[in-house]
């Protein structure tokens, strides 16, 4: 099972913290802090994998990729496999993002923080990884843009398009 | 482009990221966000916000949650927004909630009654948002509230909500399997979905369903064998490849559960073979992808019933993997290769140098990964090399966490297979020197007797050998700065105990050390209480071998500072010392025998030598002792105790009525005896002082201490200072000199050595087998005996061996005996008073008892045949014991009349008549002095160090 999959950049600051099994904001963050505090230890050409069984407990192993400004972090137990938690982070990461966002950068994240979640809720459930298929994650996500922005057209442009001219 | 991807955001929130984001402290970070936090409050519960606007308010919200930051405050109107009618509100309110609530958060309940309705919705979008909401939010109690509607999706006609709801259910099922239970078959029937997609879903439940009781599943083997050879043959439509490999997700998943299916059943196993080959065959090692599967199938192989060709594709993987430039390669390697040695333990060898450069590597991770490797592999052959790298690597690393894996690795290995004692003592000083406060503290009791006991052989020259190399070793590392408090323990023992025992080091080279621990150390009282024992054995020594004793200036100021100490228990030791050197040097002989640690302790239970005093008081007149169950009505005191006890025990005052005196339970002395109560040679007025810091420090829960203060009140005044008194003058008058001189340190001292015994019993009680051991080798090795300086003690230690040879069955029956009564343990323990006695005489008949001390076999049937046999006498006996030690040095006679006078508090022994006919008080002094200086010699714990002690004994 997935325990937490995690975004954060490189001075440290998270940008997307989804934990599969509920825990207090005031640990999350201190769980980030201390992954961060051993990813950005770690020196570079050596493996993606770091013993995490100090920082979340017994049976628990941490997946990382460093894209750009950004560390992409999983964790799981022993029912899943090192490998492929890395291509998971992948996939997340150059077959999705990529394709929504184009180039995809620190701010994309951040910006579309709700996109994230969903894209993340199409690939993990309940912490078990429902879909593999990049194409059938961007068909799903793309459902719901286009919901979005045929609501944003309908009933909220004019008034949206008002404020922000005033600024 | 904040509508990039379709998902609106305003600038404002744009803003607020970059703010942050610009932020150059933390401090301002936080100001920031207490600001948008401000704005957020305000503007949240303003009327009729356009939901476009609250949609934003919530993601930030969410954001700002993320950040550290409670954001509570708005939870309610996540909630809100779940009731939306629009898909996207909707949405969004799900995923705020989903962040912001745990399952049992009180607002849950207003969210259920929303999930049952959008989990019937015809738009398949909000069902699937209430199906993620489900996952998260759902408890034990409110799954039966969503079950029904959850069971129907699993025929939804849209495969992405079929999958969600396996994944609800499953989620369901690791919330509460009881209340899914009926409903699991449901999962082998998706197994055959025709979609691709949702068979891979129900792989994940399967897998924890076979993890837990892999029998009910075996006839699922054929199944998914077939599934993983279609698969494996891209039978399934492109959109499942991945990297050029067919759905390798399902792959993997179906290698996991066949190994799960397949291990330790040959039949399972071997339907599996050709698919499993295949697989090794086919699969693509230039990508992570498949050399994620291919590792899964090196852990499937290794996991069922082993196949040599499957082994063989297996090592080659493996050797490919540590061959590999990637990190995560090797990483996978070396965790494969752990796997397959536990088969095939040869193919290690071939991988020797690739390991060994993964033990170099920088990377931390597979360092670690490899030295869990070697721990696997290692054996008696090789653990030198490997102890010593992890020793090294210990050193290196800072993480706590990992250094006491390391460190307790580093223990259990060398106590496996440690090639020699002095290999094993070196390795240890290593591992207490760098990690010595995160070790056990057993591993220093397991040091400290194996340096004690030796080789265990009749090889002297060998023990003596270890023995000047382990206080060598430590006289140098004393030179280190900043040493484990555990490790100076070891030291100071060691050093006190052998340090001058080959004479390559003067007393004066030991005590200066030990001198400058306890200085350099000061706010550590364990290792001063430690170092100041480790003095007094020196000194004894030095005294027993009648050389001259000169205490070095630093030694005598710090006994100036410690007979001032604040811990009473330093006090004590400090006046033990002085007590120590004022003695002559028969005297520290007999109560110091140099190399004495590691024999048994011999206790005269039922206080045999006290038999002729007893006669002596009845032919006089006294009454004999009347056993408390016999006795009525004017002994209303004896069950004091009790009373006592049951008032600490509740912590209060006690309101319901006191209950009858229990038989069998000690009693107090006859009031009418300690008219006929001469002397006492025990000086009284030192329990309170001795019981306050035994029991206090080591048992602050247990109610023993006001105990024992109410009791000891009573004590002091009916029999304490006036019968005292005499005591000491007695011993004037018979021209004991030095007891005159060092009454007080007597007392202490007879005191301290009751409270080693209780430490030196755990470690007994640990090692019960390993005392056999050491039995034999004391027994074969009496030649040791014969190198003690002091010609007195020779005889009582010769003695000793005899006793100890038939006494070590006796040791596992008076633990077990112990064991067997720990409701009567309380009050014994921490009642040092005189009445303890009176259980023995009571429940072990002293006759018997008598004989076996003459005739050692027999004590091992006596205390069998007492199951009651409880602890607390063997305080008495050796507290009479010790002042009959110390006096008997000059004058046999006066050591009976000394003892005598005691046994006026042991009216259980007066009570037996036949006592006093089989009276031989021959090898009476002999034991009572052998006891004492034993006593003294094991006790190497200070009390405070020993919490557990009297769990142990308590059961």
């Amino acid at each position: 099972m997935i325990k937490a999959v995690m975004v954060m950049n490189t001075q440290g600051k998270p940008r997307l913290a989804k934990f599969f099994d509920f825990l207090p904001v005031e640990k999350q963050q201190e769980l980030m802090r201390r992954v961060f505090g051993v990813l950005c230890s770690r020196p570079e050409n050596v493996s993606n994998f770091i013993e995490a069984e100090s920082i979340f407990g017994p049976d628990s192993r941490l997946v990382y990729n460093h894209f750009a400004t950004l560390y992409f972090v999983v964790v799981f137990d022993s029912s899943e496999n090192e490998l492929a938690m890395l291509d998971l982070i992948q996939l997340l990461v150059q077959q999705t993002l990529e394709r929504c966002f184009k180039n995809v950068c620190e701010l994309d994240i951040v910006f579309n923080y709700s996109k994230i979640h969903t894209i993340l809720d199409e690939i993990i459930l309940g912490g078990q990884v429902l879909e593999t298929r990049s194409t059938e994650i961007m068909r799903a996500v793309e459902e719901i843009s286009k919901l979005e922005a045929a609501t944003n057209a309908i009933s909220f442009i004019p008034k949206s398009a008002s404020s922000w001219l005033s600024r | 482009m904040g509508s990039q991807g379709g998902f609106y955001q305003s600038k404002e929130f744009l803003d607020l990221v970059k703010s942050i984001g610009e932020a150059r402290s933390k401090a301002e970070e936080d100001r920031i966000v207490l600001n948008e936090i401000e704005t957020l409050k305000r503007r949240i519960s303003e009327p009729d916000i356009p939901k476009r606007k609250m949609k934003e308010y919530i993601i930030r919200l969410v954001y700002i949650e993320m950040l550290g930051h409670d954001a509570s405050f708005g939870y309610i109107h996540a909630v809100k927004m779940t009731h939306d009618d629009s898909l996207l509100v909707k949405r969004t309110g799900y995923l705020a909630v989903t962040l912001f609530l745990n399952e049992d958060h009180d607002l849950i309940i207003l969210i259920v009654n929303t999930i049952q309705k959008d989990l019937k919705s015809d738009n398949y979008l909000v069902v699937c948002a209430a199906l993620n909401a489900v996952c998260k939010l759902i408890n034990e109690e409110t799954i039966p509230a969503v079950l029904p509607q959850a069971m129907e999706l699993l025929a939804h006609p849209k495969e992405a909500v079929r999958k969600k709801a396996i994944m609800a259910l499953h989620r369901f099922y690791q919330k509460s399997p009881s209340s899914v239970s009926h409903l699991v078959s449901n999962f082998r029937k998706r197994l055959c979905d025709n979609d691709p997609g949702v068979m891979g879903a129900t792989l994940c439940p399967l897998f924890e369903l076979i993890a837990r009781d892999v029998n009910s599943y075996k006839d699922l083997v054929i199944s998914f064998v077939s599934i993983l050879k279609q698969v494996a043959e891209r039978r399934l439509s492109k959109a499942y490849d991945y990297h050029q490999m067919p759905a390798p997700f399902i792959q993997i998943k179906l290698l996991k559960i066949l190994a799960l299916l397949g291990s330790g059943d040959k039949q399972a196993s071997e339907n599996m073979y050709t698919v499993v080959g295949d697989i090794f065959r086919k699969c693509d090692s230039s990508s992570n992808i498949g050399n994620a599967v291919l590792y899964e199938c090196i852990c499937c192989v290794s996991s069922i019933y082993p196949n040599p060709k499957l082994l063989e594709s297996a090592a080659d993987v493996i050797s490919r993997f540590l061959k590999s430039d990637s990190h995560n390669l090797k990483y996978m390697g070396i965790d494969a290769l752990g796997r397959l040695i536990k088969i095939s333990p040869e193919i290690a060898e071939q991988h020797q140098l690739a390991v060994i450069d993964c033990l170099e590597d920088p990377d931390d991770t597979l360092k670690r990964k490899t030295f869990e490797l070697l721990y696997k592999m290692t054996k008696s052959t090789n653990v030198e090399v490997i102890v010593d790298r992890m020793i090294d690597y210990m050193i290196s690393i800072n993480d706590n966490h990992y250094k006491t894996e390391i460190a307790s690795r580093c223990v259990e290995l060398a106590e496996q297979f440690a090639p020699s004692n002095q290999w094993f003592i070196q390795t240890m000083n290593r591992v207490f020197e760098h990690a010595g406060d995160l070790v056990n503290i057993k591993v220093a009791h397991n040091l400290m007797r194996l340096i004690a006991e030796g080789f265990g052989e009749d090889d002297d020259n060998a023990d003596t050998k270890l023995r000047s190399s382990a206080v060598e070793s430590y006289l140098r590392i004393l030179g280190e700065p900043k040493l484990p408090s555990v490790f100076l323990q070891v030291i100071c023992w060691v050093l006190g105990e052998y340090g001058t025992a080959d004479g390559m080091f003067s007393a004066s080279d030991i005590t200066g050390k030990l001198c400058d621990v306890a200085e350099a150390y000061s706010n550590d009282e364990t290792v001063k209480a430690y170092a100041t024992t480790a003095l007094m054995k020196i000194y004894a020594f030095e005294i027993a071998a009648r050389r001259k004793v000169d205490m070095l200036p630093e030694c005598q100021s710090l006994m100036e500072e410690l007979l001032a100490s604040h811990s009473t228990d330093l006090q004590q030791r400090a006046y033990e010392l002085q007590a120590v050197i004022g003695l002559d040097a028969h005297a520290v002989a007999c109560i110091m025998p140099s190399d004495a640690s590691c024999e048994d302790i011999e206790v005269d239970r039922d206080l045999s030598f006290l038999n002729d005093y007893i006669q002596e008081a009845i032919e006089k007149g006294a009454q004999p002792y009347i056993p408390e169950s016999e006795r009525s009505g004017m002994l209303n005191i004896s069950n004091f105790r009790n009373q006592d006890h049951h008032e600490a025990s509740s912590h209060g005052l006690r309101f319901e009525a006191y209950e009858l005196p229990k038989p069998a339970v000690q009693s107090r002395i006859p009031q009418t005896l300690i008219a006929s109560t001469e002397i006492v040679p025990v000086p009284e007025p030192m329990y309170p002082r001795e019981s306050y810091q035994t029991t206090m420090p080591s048992i602050p829960s247990d109610a023993g201490s006001a105990e024992l203060k109410l009791r000891l009140e009573g004590v002091q005044k009916k029999w304490g200072r006036s019968t005292y008194t005499p005591a000491t003058s007695t011993s004037n008058s018979t021209s004991q000199k030095t007891v005159n001189g060092t009454s007080q340190g007597d007392g202490a001292s007879t005191v301290s050595s009751m409270r080693e015994t209780y430490d030196s019993r755990k470690p007994q009680v640990e090692v019960s087998h390993e005392k056999q051991k050491l039995a034999a080798s004391l027994f074969g090795g009496s030649s040791k005996t014969e190198k003690s300086p002091a010609t007195g003690h020779k005889a009582a230690k010769a003695s000793s061996h005899v006793v100890e040879k038939s006494h070590v069955p006796k040791s596992s029956l008076e633990v077990a005996s112990e064991k067997a009564t720990p409701a009567q343990q309380p009050p014994d323990l921490l009642d040092l008073g005189e009445p303890t006695a009176t259980s023995t005489a009571l429940q072990l008949d002293p006759f018997k008892q008598l004989e076996g001390l003459l005739d050692a076999t027999e004590v091992a049937s006596a205390v069998n045949g007492a199951p009651a046999a409880s602890r607390s006498p063997d305080i008495m006996a050796l507290y009479a014991d010790t002042a009959a030690g110390i006096h008997n040095k000059n004058d046999a006679d006066l050591l009976s009349g000394l003892s005598n006078p005691s046994v006026t508090n042991m009216p259980g022994t007066t009570a037996m008549p036949q006592v006093t006919q089989s009276s031989s008080k021959g090898p009476n002094p002999k034991d009572s002095l052998e006891k004492d200086a034993l006593v003294r010699q094991m006790g190497v714990n200070p009390s405070s160090q020993n919490p557990n002690l009297f769990k142990d004994l308590l059961g």
